[in-house]
């Protein structure tokens, strides 16, 4: 009976996650896709979230952002069925649809796989606009630096992906193990009394043995996840030396919701990133959710758009 | 397009370099490399590019290091690595020599290491 009860207490339902950070969706209210000629989506399985972006006549229609699972089939299913909820589209009526991503290879209902440098180009040109020649994305398990030129062309990129220190999944990790949501990260690791010399490693095995000495030494956890957010930072940025900084910069991908790191980074390369918000007024005015998380997603339903057309034109 | 294939890790840099406004696919690099690193294709980084282009093909990307170590005899040899290192000059003319750098007579192939 006791050990019984042991057993009920610790059940892992009762564990908040706190590196879980939320999914969501969203709809345009303005736009009735019946009536559209050219629906186009893009399906960005990643290795941490999936995105599902659906256009209508190259406006955005609607978008979802979840949780990848095991396998990028049903992740790319779950995607999309959750960006239709509510709209009665079905796969039957889209035109044409890519596939972006890590899972790229294994979408169904894609007609296309194109990589995430080519897409990323596309999407934050189509999010911030023309004046960005520099997107630095930071995914859930890699980070991408990409040059483009006003029309989205990629003009030089390079790629982390060796490994998921300093990208997404290392600070859930890291999140997890100090008991911080993860959207309270930035805020909080800016909650010191001085900038803390950044961990030495970010390899999130070291970082996390590392910062456990650190807690040890009695650092506060807020000037322990400043160190881990100083060396997400500082590890991206040499990469984005590589490639070369050419003003504007822009940032996509999960980790640019989280200022400790967009930040540091900021101060580190001594230039801005561009404001959050649509180069196109009218989503503005319509108060369009701005997710750096669909950027990928979204430059790979501009292709779909772009390669239907093609299609018609033969 | 300057596409950099390759990675960073704590012990360097390690990139191939391919412009792709000179590389017109023509494949002479993928028949110099004696351990099958690159490819020509499609542009995975430009679905809208209509002629092939010279690419790292995706099973080597996160091991250049070792699979290009080989050719880098530069880097460890006797002969070759003290006197080669030491001027930057000396090094880019080693460079020149591997056999993918020498195939392409467009000069789209650099390394970083």
């Amino acid at each position: 009976m006791t050990v019984q009860a042991v057993v009920t207490a610790e059940t892992p339902e009762a564990k908040i996650e706190l590196w879980r950070w939320d999914e969501s969706r969203w709809t345009n209210p303005n736009i009735d896709w019946k009536k559209g000629a050219l629906i186009s989506a893009g399906i960005d399985v990643g290795s941490v979230s999936t995105q599902c972006v659906i256009m209508v006549d190259g406006e955005l229609y609607a978008y979802s952002s979840l949780r990848s699972g095991s396998g990028s089939e049903d992740s790319a299913w779950r995607g999309v069925n959750r960006a239709l909820e509510g709209t009665e589209m079905t796969v039957d009526n889209w035109n044409f649809c890519v596939g972006t991503g890590y899972g790229r290879v294994n979408i169904p209902m894609s007609k296309r796989a194109i990589t995430e440098i080519a897409c990323h180009g596309r999407g934050a040109n189509w999010m911030y606009g023309p004046s960005i020649r520099t997107i630095l994305d930071m995914g859930g398990q890699d980070c991408k630096v990409i040059r483009i030129d006003e029309r989205g062309k990629i003009l030089n990129f390079a790629m982390n992906d060796k490994c998921a220190a300093g990208a997404g999944r290392g600070m859930e990790v890291f999140a997890d193990f100090v008991n911080v949501r993860i959207t309270d990260v930035g805020e909080r690791s800016f909650d010191i009394k001085e900038e803390p010399k950044p961990v030495s490693s970010t390899c999130v095995i070291f970082a996390k043995s590392e910062a456990a000495g650190l807690l040890r030494e009695g650092w506060d956890v807020n000037t322990v996840l400043a160190a881990y957010c100083a060396a997400t930072a500082h590890r991206v940025v040499e990469l984005m030396e590589r490639v070369g900084l050419e003003p504007e910069l822009a940032i996509t991908g999960g980790i640019a919701k989280n200022r400790g790191v967009s930040e540091r980074i900021e101060k580190e390369v001594g230039m801005k990133f561009s404001p959050k918000k649509w180069h196109n007024p009218e989503y503005v005015k319509q108060d369009v959710p701005f997710d750096t998380q669909i950027a990928g997603a979204a430059g790979a339903a501009l292709f779909a758009k772009a390669l239907a057309e093609k299609e018609k034109g033969k | 397009m300057l596409a950099n294939w390759g990675y960073q890790d704590g012990s360097g840099d390690y990139f191939i370099t391919i412009d792709t406004d000179k590389c017109d696919g023509c494949g002479k690099c993928v028949e110099a490399c004696t351990q099958g690193v690159l490819e020509v294709g499609e542009d995975p980084a430009d679905p809208l590019r209509d002629e092939p282009v010279a690419f790292v093909n995706e099973a080597q990307r996160k091991k250049l290091k070792y699979t290009c170590s080989p050719c880098k005899t530069y880097l460890t040899s006797e002969g070759g690595s003290t006197a080669s290192r030491s001027t930057p000059e000396m090094l880019a003319r080693e460079l020149k020599k591997l056999p993918c750098v020498a195939a392409c007579d467009k000069e789209a192939i650099t390394h970083s290491w």
